[in-house]
Order: C-alpha cells, then structure tokens, then sequence
C-alpha cells in the first residue's frame, strides 16, 4: 500500500470545549446531589428518611473516612486471630512457669527482710521510761523497761523448762499469760517492743510444738523436708489434733488467736489444706479485736506466721491490708482518743507506733509482687487517666517501671502493660501530651520482645492516625513518633509476611503524612532524607517520602506563585534529585515508571527542564525491562494493560515537553516509539500497534499552533517551532510510518484469519482519523472508508458503536469546516451481514 | 523390783463405734520374771447419773432409784496364773463392741450431772506378799452416723433494747443494734460452729462479746426429773470497742469429751445450747439463747 499522507485536523480547543459542556446548573443548598459531602445530621431520630441523612442543615461532617486497608487490620482477620492464638499458648507457657515458681514459693528466699533483722530496731525505737506491769498482780507493777524486758526473758526460760520436763499444759499456761499482755495497752509507747518481746515466746512455743511433734514421726526414719500429712503417722496427728483442740477452748480472744497462729505450721502434720483454711480465718478473727493498734500488730504477726510457711498464700496478706485499711477509722473513736488523753500521748507519735507493723504487712504484700502489682497498676492507671494529668499517670508509669524492672518482671506482666498503654491511649489524645510525659518512651523499653514491641508501637501509631488531625512539627512528638516508627521498621525482616510490611508501611506512612514544617520547605526536605535512611526497607514509605517531596516542590512553586527565587529553585531541583535517586532503590517497575513520570511532570512544573527529561528518559530506559507479567495480589497477570495505560499517559505529557537543544527533533516520542517497537510484547497481540494509534493524537496535537496545554513558563514545542514546517513534516512524517506500520499489520491479520483483531484494530485506526486527522484530504478520506469497510467486512463489529459513531459524524458535519463529514457518513455502511 | 503395767489400744485416738472390734494389747515391763496369779481384762461402758443439789432436796424420793446404767460389760481371762519373763511382754486382745439386747452405745460424754464413759480395765492378780496390779484405761465411743440428712437451718438474729426479755428497767439501757446469723443450729459435732455477727451501732462500747456453750443435762424417771443447765466452754470473740458495721466472725469447735451428739432417752437428756454475750463498757450483760441440736456423720 502507498504510503498515505498524514494531515492533522486543525483543532479550536477552547471552543470545542465550550460546545460539549454541559450546562452548569448550581445545586442548592438542601439538595441531594451525590458528590456532596455526605453530612450526617442525626441518624437515630431520622434513620426512615434516607434523603434526611444526606441534607445538611446542621452538620458534623465526617471529613475523614476510615481507611478500609486499617480497619482490616482491627484483629479479625485470621493472620491476626492466628497471632491472638499463639499469645494464648504463650500464656499457657506462662502458666506453667507460674506453678513452678509457686514450688519455689513455699519458702521466702533471702530477697525477703527477715523479722530478726526488724526487731532490734523495734526494740531500740520504741522505749518508754514508764512504768509496766505484767498481768493484773499489783505487786508487778512499776517495772523498768529493763526490768520488763528480763521478766519475759524470765517466762521465756521457764517455757522451755517447763517444755524439757515434759510439762506441756505449764507451757502452755505460760504461752496464754503472755498472750494476754499484748491485749493491754497501757504505756502505749513501749507496746510495739513489747509485741517484739512476747512474741519471741510464741515462736519460741511454736518451735517446740513442732519440733515435738516432729519426732514423733521420725520413727523408722525422719520425715522429709517436704513431707506431706500422709507421711505421719497416727499418734503425731493425735497429738496434733490435741494442741488445736486445747487452743480452740481458750477463753481469752487474743491468746487464743496468737497462740494458734503461733502454731500454724502444725497445721502440716494433719493435712495439706490445713494452713490455707486457717489464716483467712484468723484473718477474719483479728476483726473481733476492738483496738485498732492491737489489730494492727496481731495482724502484722499473722502475716509474719503466715510468710514463714506459705508466703504464696496472698490472699490472707491481702486481706490483713485491707481490713487494717477498713477499721483505721477506729483510730477517730472515743475508745482510742480517750485513752491518747489518759496516756498522754499526741496523734502523730501514737500513729507512728503502727509504723513497724504496717511495714512488715507491706513488705510481706510486696515480697515477689510484681504479678498482684500489675494487676492493681493495670486498673489503677485507668483511674489515674480518668481524673487527672499526665503529671500523675506520669508517676504511675515511673512506678510501674521501677516495680517491673527488676528481674525482667515485665517478661511475665506483657498482657497487663499493654493494656496500660492501651488506657493511656483512651484517655490522651494529645500527642504533644503525651509524648511529654517523661516515662512514656521509658515504659516502651519495657516490651522486649519483638511481636508485642510491634504491637504496641502499632497500637500507638493507629491511635495518631486516629487522632493526629493537624499536621505537626512539635520536635517532641516527632522524636518519639520516629523512635516508634523505626522500631516497627526495624522488626522487618527476611520473614517478614507482606501483608504485615504494608501494614506497618500504611502506619508509617500516616505518620510522614502528619509531619509538616509549615513554609520550612528545606527542614521538610531534610526530614524526608531521614526518613528515608531510617525506614529504607519499606518500598510504600519510600514511595510516600517520594510524594511528599513532590508535594513539597509543588507547594514551594504554589507559595511562590510559579515564579522561583535563585534559592527555590536550587530547593526544587534538590527536591527533584531527591525523588530521582530514590526512585531506582523501588523493585516495583510500574512503581519507578509511574513515579518517574509523576515526578518528571512535577520538575516541568518547576522549570527544571534538565531534570524532568532526566526522569522521562529514565521511565523510557526502563520500558525495555518491563516484564510480560507481573504479580498482582499474589497472581501472575500480564503487565500489556498496565503498559498500555502507562504509555498513553506518558504520551499526552510529552506534549509539553520541549525538545532537548540537543537531541533532534521529537526525540523523546521517537525514543519511546523505538522502545515500543523493540519491547518483546505478547505473541498473537496488537498492542504494540495500539500504542502507534495512540502516538497518533500526540502528533496531531503537536502539529497544533495552539496547543491543548501548557505548563506555565514552560516554552514547549509550541513556541520553540512557532508551526514550523520542517516541524509539521516531521510530525507528518512520523504519522504516516506510524499509520503505515499499523496498516501492514491489518494486511497480516487478514491473510492469518485474525479477522476479529483486524477489524478492531481497523475501527480504532478509523476512531483515529476521524477524531484527529484531517479528512478533507481525499486520501485520508478514502483510508478512513476502507478502514470503516475493513471494519465491518466480517460482521465482528460493535453494532452499537457503529451507530454512535455515525451519529456523531452527523453531529459533527454541522460544525464549521466539517460539512465534509456528511458526505462521508454517505460513504460508510453499517454492518454487512453476509 | 518393779513391774510397769500399760494397756495400749490399737488406735491412737482411742475412737471406736458400735459393732468394730476393740484391739490393743496388755504390756508388761520388769526386770525380772513375775509370778502372778492370772491376768484379766474387763471392759465396761456406764453412764452415770448424778442429781444436783438444789434438786436433790425436792426429788428426794427418787434419789437412791438413780443408779449407774450398763450399756457394755464383757470380761476375759489374758493369762492364767503362772510367770511372765523379764524384759517387755505384750499380750494382744480382741473385744467386739456388740451390745446384748436392743441396748445401743451412746456416745462418750463428760458432763456434770450426766457422764458416758466406757473403760478397759486390766487386773494382774499376785500373791498375798505382792500387791495386785491394775490399770484402767478410757476409750471413747462414737455413736453411729446418723442416716437422716443434717439441715442446717441457719438462723438471724437482731438485738435491739426492744428485743430483749427479763430486764428490769428497759429504758435505762442503752441503744443499740446487733445483728448476725449462725450458719447452722443443727450442727456436726466434727465441725465448728459457725456464723457473724455485726455491731451495726452502740451507744456504749463494747467490752466484749462471748460464745457459752451450755449442757442442758435432764434426768428423771417416771416420778419427776431434774434438768440444768451448765456452761461447758466460754470463748471470747470480740474483745474491746469493735469496729462497727463489721462482720466479726462467730467460730467455735465443739470440744472433744464435753459433748455429743443430742440425746434423749427415757431415763436421761443431753441437749446443748449456745449463749451470745455481748458484755457492755457499762457492764451491762446482754445474753441471746439458741439451742442447738447436734449430730455425728
């Protein structure tokens, strides 16, 4: 075939676009229209009225939808119920650590202050040059302290004389008469060295007793260290049972409740249960005895007791606490104050006296607590949120962290404090807040292991997405937001799933979204060079970093209204070589070639000529790499669409690029043109021939002498040919090989039967022609009526399309300079059913 | 010369019910031989019945028809007369606890006016030169399970000023309000007895508040009987001004020996009964009475 002669239509674009606009008409206020904002009003009191839900007279628009890709994220996808599966093994593994340690627990380790440690200071503190009494025998009275101290020292001697000769109920008489002291309170000063005194006698008692009842059972052999009821036998548990029966009848309440604490651990000769059925109960005992001072230290040494033998047995100490809290009032009560008067005694010295055993009960609560602290802590900051500043939850932090940090307590307390940050996080909001509490970051450190330190940092940064709705520069909330960010960055590795990498990229991203310096455009850049350093493995943050630069450079070219300063536009070309040294770095090819473009287009709006033809022939060097098919959603596809899509795009920006001054005519279109033609496309396919046909409106456009758009203070070819001829030929020229190329291959389709392809290739040839070329020249009439034919030879064209378009010819031909097309119309038959 | 005579029972809380067999043995420790003139064992379970004095003047008639009641009494040869070697000699036995006729065992108890008591008694009869040697031992009895169930029936109890009965000047007291509950009135005698008890307010202190456990001991015949009551224990559970609005637990063990399970048969009754004392800063004594009935499972 002839070559055919290309002749652009000449195209009056501002009128043409004034004939196809629709007539505006404004949409009122009230009206329904479908791009509006949707505006919520009040959806309970109108939920029939489905036209009430979009009208706006009052409004609280939601301006921020919901990112469907996060709220995927929300834990109930089975990635993340399959994580939520494993934390519950590893809290089984926990479980079993527990009962272990509980083995352990059955006896205090030398972390515990013993009470021998305590009582001399006791004894040194609390003095009294008062005189005492022992019992209710006058002839007892005014004995020095020294004196006192030696008579109970006397008792204790005589218990244990007593005991040796076998005369077990005199000691016992003499355990109870001592027992009794502790309920007087006379010369209050002295009672806490006398609670010191006596109760060496009750453990001295409870020694005895144990130890009798010890070797009773050593026959054949000595019991076990670890022994269990099982292993005693009859007798021993006899006479057991016998002392607790003895105890169980003393008249008196506070001997009786002393005495049997004092042989608590006896409990173990009758059965396993026993220690633990005891001391709630003598904890409920201690609430029989009226005076809050003598409570106090009865419950100070059931405690004492109690940790001696089962210091895992919490609850008891628990309790002891909280029922001490309970009656402190009793401290107020007349019985008390009266007897402060009679004594003499101020309020403030009388409460220190309770000093040594709320110590002790604190320190035996305390002793290996971390787990019971936490679970306090855990409810305690929700409060702390509720109803004060960050000041206090400040504190609360600093003193869970001083708590958990010893032997890496937080190891087993990981569900507890991540609820702690998950209350913070209910509670504030502000990020500048928060981020200003000291111990926050601190409290972070405290997540050690790898997938809960991720979590919670995600936890965090859903929270600022949610939130964080200005943009900030607050250097303390950019500090702390990168730490958090680089650390779910830096759990990234070889095995790491996609899925979990866009994640944690969406959050990484929401964070450089929100970072703005305002008009410091060099300090934004800069941040985005850190950034970029920090979160180099994830490819979604790099492309974000890449579209915030580019925002940057169009945002410095809107502030300075199109018009650089020698210093904007070094700053723009920095941007741009920004953008272009990132780009390579991405593995996604479609992602560097739509990039290149984008950010090509950006350094044309910022008068950077050199580097936007950087970017163009980098995006065409890179075409020849692109690969047949990629994957998409984890399936292998073609990448032709893509491609396709890619080059048409790419095409309608070379209009408004200006020739290189040193390159010769149009060569990024030929550049592009030969890459197409060398690229390894599909067998059996015709895109290479549909990215000539779309290279064809291109030219036309560029044979323009006004063209469709320009990029302000950009020359392009527009202005550095001015129409010229040599110009014009050129662009013809390449038409013409172009239209020719395309025609060869319609002929090759027919001879291999490919009639269906031949016949949409041809009509959208035809499409062409009609749209952009200049049909008043008979030859390229005459092609576009064989193409037409060719079309519609073997009936395998579009009926509907047919019509349509020859409606539109119709439409058109009654435009000026196009009557031409009516005689045409005349020449195209529709479809030939033969 | 000197000859120690023990007799040891099988079991170490010397506990046994009707129908199990009563085992142990006799021991024997001398230095030298001893001749004897034969061993016996008896084994006896009396209950003994005693008339108070305050009513013995009135029941006069009576008095003398009150005379121990044999529930067991059995008797056994352990060794015919002859000579026990030096050094440590145990000579096992074997008694049934089976009782003749449609007498049945009743539980151990030592009280005051009534006592159930079973003994072992071993006798070594010697020559006119030697003096006899005897040894007495007490074992306990515990009556049979009791097949109906236990119902607890817990009780409430409210004391107000306006509660009280046998006050002379009502409206010298003053005010208060104590309440509380026991978890059971029909107790197991194996368990303690148990409740709360709360001082919602008081207008004097407390001094203290006490559990007495009474006996209530009847015994009679068809021409009259003497019934009274006597305290058995008296435990403390609240000593001083105590905390008000707080529960204050009630916890008593039923002691071994004082009591047993309720009894009545036609010549005697054991029946029990708790005190609640509440004594007042003013020495006012404020007593709420409530029977008990207890039982063995």
């Amino acid at each position: 075939m002839a070559a055919v002669q290309w002749h652009s239509r000449g195209r009056r674009y501002e009128a043409e676009l004034q004939r196809c606009r629709l007539e505006a008409t404004p949409v009122d206020f009230g009206d329904y229209h479908p791009l509006k904002p949707i505006t919520v009003t009040d959806t309970k009191s109108r939920r029939g009225a489905r036209k009430g839900s979009t009208s706006s007279s009052s409004s609280s628009s939601s301006s921020a939808a919901p990112d469907p890709l996060s709220s995927m994220l929300d834990g109930t996808d089975p990635l993340s119920m399959f994580a939520a599966a494993s934390a519950g093994e590893t809290l089984c593994v926990q479980d079993l650590g527990r009962k272990r340690r509980e083995r352990e627990e059955e006896a205090v380790g030398s972390d515990f202050e013993p009470w021998s440690a305590k009582r001399g200071e006791i004894l040194a503190r609390f003095t009294t040059t008062e005189k005492l009494s022992i019992g209710s025998q006058r002839e007892l009275l005014n004995l020095s302290q020294q004196d006192y101290a030696n008579r109970i020292e006397e008792l204790n001697q005589s218990l244990k004389e007593a005991w040796a000769s076998d005369q077990k109920v005199k000691a016992l008489k003499i355990v109870i008469q001592c027992s009794k002291l502790l309920s007087d309170t006379s010369v209050i000063q002295f009672y806490p060295s006398k609670f010191v005194l006596i109760t060496d006698i009750l453990d001295t008692f409870g020694r005895l007793v144990y130890e009798r009842i010890w070797t009773m059972c050593s026959d054949p052999r000595p019991l076990p260290e670890s022994f269990s009821a099982d292993d005693v036998n009859d007798t021993a548990k006899e006479t057991c049972l016998n002392w607790f029966f003895k105890i169980a009848s003393i008249r008196e309440l506070i001997p009786r409740l002393y005495v049997e604490a004092a042989i608590l651990k006896c409990n173990r000769f009758l059965n396993k249960s026993g220690i633990q059925e005891t001391l709630p109960r003598l904890t409920a005992m201690i609430r029989g005895i009226g005076d809050p001072l003598v409570a106090a230290y009865a419950r100070a040494y059931l405690c004492r007791v109690g940790m001696e033998v089962a210091p895992h047995l919490k609850d008891s100490l628990n309790r002891n606490f909280f029922d001490l809290l309970g009656t402190f009032r009793q401290i107020q009560g007349d019985s008390v104050q009266n007897q402060l008067v009679l004594q003499r005694v101020e309020i403030p010295e009388y409460l220190t006296l309770y000093s040594p055993a709320i110590n002790w009960i604190l320190q035996c609560i305390a002793y290996r607590a971390p787990e019971d602290y936490i679970n306090c802590a855990e409810i305690w900051v929700e409060f702390t949120c509720r109803h004060f500043t960050k000041r206090e939850v400040n504190t609360v932090l600093a003193d869970i962290i001083k708590h958990m940090t010893p032997d890496r307590a937080f190891e087993d307390a990981y569900p507890q404090l991540q609820s702690v940050i998950r209350k913070i996080l209910t509670y504030f909001h502000d990020f500048s807040v928060l981020f200003s509490m000291e111990r926050f970051l601190p409290f972070l450190d405290m997540f050690q292991k790898d997938s809960v330190r991720v979590e919670v940092c995600r936890s965090i940064m859903e929270v600022f997405i949610k939130h964080q709705l200005e943009p900030t520069r607050d250097p303390v909330i950019l500090n702390a937001m990168l730490h958090i960010c680089k650390t779910m960055h830096d759990s990234v590795n070889a095995l790491t799933l996609e899925d979990e990498k866009r994640s944690l990229a969406l959050l990484i991203n929401g964070f450089i979204r929100m970072v703005s310096f305002g008009r410091d455009f060099e300090q934004q850049l800069s941040f985005c060079v850190e950034a970029r350093a920090t979160f180099c493995n994830l490819e979604p943050v790099l492309v974000q970093l890449i579209h915030t630069v580019n925002q940057l450079a169009m945002e410095t070219r809107r502030v300075m209204r199109g018009s650089h300063s020698r210093k904007t536009a070094a700053f723009v070309r920095a941007c741009a070589a920004y953008s272009f040294i990132t780009i390579p770095s991405l593995s996604s090819i479609f992602c560097r070639l739509s990039l290149y473009l984008l950010s090509g287009q950006v350094a044309l709006a910022n008068q950077c000529l050199s580097q936007a033809d950087a970017f163009l022939k980098a995006a065409v060097s890179l075409l020849p790499e692109v690969p047949r098919s990629i994957s998409v959603e984890g399936k292998l596809r073609p990448s032709e669409g893509f491609l396709l899509d890619f080059i048409s795009n790419f095409l309608s920006t070379l209009l408004v690029v200006p020739d290189h001054p040193e390159h010769g005519v149009l060569y990024l279109v030929r550049g592009l043109l030969n890459m197409v033609q060398d690229y390894t496309w599909e067998d059996n396919g015709d895109a290479k021939l549909r990215v000539y046909i779309n290279a064809l409106p291109l030219l036309a456009a560029m044979s323009q002498e006004a063209y469709l758009y320009c990029i302000p203070r950009v020359d392009s070819n527009e202005t550095l040919y001015g129409g010229d001829p040599k110009f014009l030929s050129e662009i013809n020229k390449l038409c013409e090989t172009l239209i020719g190329q395309v025609l060869d291959h319609l002929k090759a389709l027919g001879r291999d039967e490919s009639v269906r392809r031949q016949a949409a290739l041809a009509f959208s040839l035809f499409g062409c022609l009609l749209a952009h070329g200049d049909l008043r020249n008979n030859k390229l009439n005459q092609l576009a009526v064989n193409l037409w034919n060719l079309s519609h030879k073997h009936g395998h064209c579009d009926t509907r399309a047919s019509v349509r378009t020859l409606e539109f010819m119709k439409h058109q031909a009654q435009q000026p300079d196009m009557a031409h097309l009516s005689d045409t119309v005349q020449r195209l038959a529709l479809q030939s059913r033969t | 010369m000197s000859v120690t005579l023990d007799i040891r029972l099988k079991r170490a809380n010397k506990v046994y019910r009707e129908g199990e067999l009563l085992a142990g043995v006799v021991v024997l420790v001398s230095k030298e031989a001893v001749q004897h003139q034969g061993i016996s064992l008896s084994m006896e379970g009396l209950v003994n019945l005693q008339l108070s004095s305050k009513s013995v003047g009135v029941f006069e008639a009576f008095y003398n028809s009150v005379k121990p009641i044999q529930l067991i009494s059995s008797n056994i040869e352990v060794a015919k007369a002859g000579k026990i070697p030096g050094g440590k000699t145990e000579i096992p036995f074997e008694f049934p606890l089976q009782t003749k006729g449609n007498k049945v065992l009743y539980e151990t108890y030592h009280g005051v006016f009534v006592n159930i008591q079973y003994t072992l008694r071993c006798d070594v009869k010697r020559s006119l030169l030697a003096k006899d040697l005897s040894r007495t031992c007490e074992f306990m009895v515990h009556s049979q399970p009791q097949k109906a169930k236990v119902l607890p029936t817990p009780v409430d109890f409210s004391i107000t000023p306006d509660t009280l009965q046998n006050i002379r000047e009502r409206n010298l007291l003053p005010k208060f309000l104590i309440r509380g509950h026991l978890d059971a009135t029909n107790c197991v005698i194996s368990q303690p007895l148990t409740g709360e008890v709360v001082v919602e307010n008081s207008q004097v202190p407390i001094k203290s508040i006490e559990l007495q456990l009474v006996r209530v001991e009847t015994c009679g015949c068809a021409e009259g009987y003497a019934r009274d009551a006597t305290e058995i224990q008296n435990i403390q559970i609240a000593e001083g001004d105590v905390c008000h609005s707080l529960s204050i637990p009630i916890y008593m063990v039923f002691p071994r020996l004082f009591t047993c399970p309720t009894l009545e048969t036609t010549n005697f009754k054991v029946e029990f009964e708790v005190n609640i004392v509440i004594v007042l800063h003013d020495d006012h004594l404020i007593t709420e009475n409530f029977p008990l009935k207890l039982c063995r499972i």
